[in-house]
């Protein structure tokens, strides 16, 4: 499938300055002074400052895409800094949006940026993505994926897209007018809890660098319209294999948003869709952090020093517990086991749970509830919040 | 024997196996006897003994939607996979 190549739009120059800068873009013959133009006068706007938004944004400046646009709330923290290479040390507790915009100015001062602190919602997104010619998907949850999808169909944009989980990575371009969306590949989200979040199941550094990298090729592939682009074909990455798969998308001809007879012809709730919020930190992707009965760090600290008798039960996998570690924690089993463990947990003792931040452990006291434990709670923010707030000689991960 | 690719998401469930052998005529035979081999495998398969909506399985470039679902046939030298949805960036 093929994009027809037009021409730059009329009244777009390029500087002597841009002249040198672009040369090497300007002498293959695939790009030239008129699809320098072309990246002139693109606009791009990318979701998200993260992973994926840190090479992307980069590398769409250093091309000369002439105006980018940023969407992102979260303020620049240590543990971004081993894959958000857009972001140096000196940014910690900078916006976002902040520090991404000075580093690419200072890429290319050519360009313009422009910034959106606020989460991509139902109510803005149609407006903001109605000023832009292409739009990429570097967000980190499933409502703010399918919200960019379906406002992409709606208004008939590209939706170039990348996700990242651990090892692995996905990218193709959604274009509905073309071929399939994101809902006729996944038309259903995954339940809460099943999929953990990158924060919760880790990311290879590197890894959205060479997903990011992909969907910026891909982005300016679209602009100049050459070669093919990747509509209807799913890129799978596996970086432990050093592997890429392609596999081929289909248009569903009974997609909700995108098929014959569409049901979804305006933006809906994708928090309530997805049974998940939205948030781009969002730590955990359960909904039963909010069933599980709970307990505070400072009342399981009471009760530790009271001598109070119970299980202090931590979920997380035995790679985590080299990171911190509660030396009164009396079991260890990781959540994935837990159900082969039963024997080793008492029903007439009281359990407090804890894993990372609370999520995992929310899982495991539903799962233990379901299986006749009835003085089972969940230890709420984690190791996380003991090292906080109890125990400053641990750290936080 | 085909087999079967499983996502990263997935192989907590799969004693960390990326590759399993699966035995069956269809794929909803293979996707049986692959909860059969790895039980805890069996609930993010499967709901009401369906195949769960979100979970996508191709056969070779196929997704098996597009083919005759869980009854596409798979052939001896098949590689099946299984596409997870992630949403990390
Ligand atoms: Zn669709």
């Amino acid at each position: 499938m093929t994009i027809a190549k037009q021409a730059a739009p009329s009244g777009v120059a390029l500087s002597h300055d841009e002249i040198s800068r672009y040369s090497r873009h300007l002498i293959m013959p695939e790009v030239g002074m008129d699809g320098q133009r072309k990246l002139k006068a693109a606009s791009v706007l990318i979701i998200g400052a993260g992973g994926l938004g840190s090479p992307l944004a980069m590398y769409l400046a250093a091309a000369g895409v002439g105006r980018i646009g940023l969407v992102d709330y979260d303020v620049v923290d240590a543990s971004n800094l081993q894959r958000q290479v857009i972001h140096g040390t000196k940014d910690i507790g900078r916006s976002k949006l902040d520090s991404a915009k000075d580093r690419l100015l200072d890429i290319n001062p050519h360009i313009e940026v422009e910034t959106y602190n606020e989460p991509l919602t139902s109510e803005n997104a149609l407006d903001l993505f109605a000023g832009y010619d292409v739009i990429v998907d570097g967000t980190d949850n499933f409502p703010t994926r399918y919200l960019v999808n379906d406002a992409c169909v709606l208004l008939g944009k590209p939706n170039v897209y990348g996700s990242i989980f651990r090892f692995e990575g996905q990218a193709t371009v959604f274009d509905a007018r073309i071929g399939p969306c994101y809902r006729c590949l996944f038309p259903e989200p995954p339940p809460p809890g099943l999929v953990p979040s990158c924060a919760e199941g880790g990311v290879l550094g590197v890894l959205p660098g060479t997903i990011g990298a992909i969907q910026a090729t891909e982005t300016i592939k679209v602009i100049l319209g050459i070669g093919e682009p990747l509509v209807g074909r799913l890129m799978l990455y596996d970086a432990l294999a050093m592997r890429f798969d392609t596999v081929k998308l289909r248009k569903n001809p009974d997609c909700p948003v995108c098929g014959e007879n569409p049901t979804v012809t305006e933006l809906i709730d994708y928090e309530q869709f997805c049974g998940m919020p939205g948030h781009d930190h969002s730590e955990f992707t359960s909904e039963n952090e909010a069933l599980a009965p709970a307990i505070d760090v400072e009342e399981v600290k009471a009760r530790l020093d009271a001598g109070d008798d119970f299980i202090l039960l931590d979920v997380r996998e035995p790679h985590e517990w080299a990171i911190s570690d509660i030396d009164r924690a009396t079991h260890h089993i990781p959540k994935a086991d837990i159900l082969e463990h039963l024997g080793e947990l008492d029903t007439a003792r009281d359990i407090v749970v804890y894993c990372k931040t609370g999520g995992r452990s929310a899982d495991v006291v539903m799962q233990l509830k379901e299986h006749g434990y009835e003085r089972v709670v969940n230890m709420v923010g984690g190791i996380n919040a003991w090292a906080e707030d109890i125990d400053r000689a641990l750290p936080i991960y | 024997m085909a087999s079967i690719r499983i996502p990263a998401p997935l192989r907590a469930y799969t004693d960390g196996n990326e590759h399993v052998t699966i035995s069956g005529r269809t794929v909803d035979e293979g996707l049986r006897d692959l909860a059969g081999q790895y039980p805890a495998l069996e609930k993010h398969l499967f709901t009401d003994g369906k195949l769960r909506s979100f979970v996508n399985v191709f056969i070779g470039e196929e997704d098996i939607r597009f083919l005759d679902g869980v009854d596409t046939p798979v052939k001896e030298d098949d590689r099946l996979m299984i596409i997870p949805s992630i949403a990390g960036g």
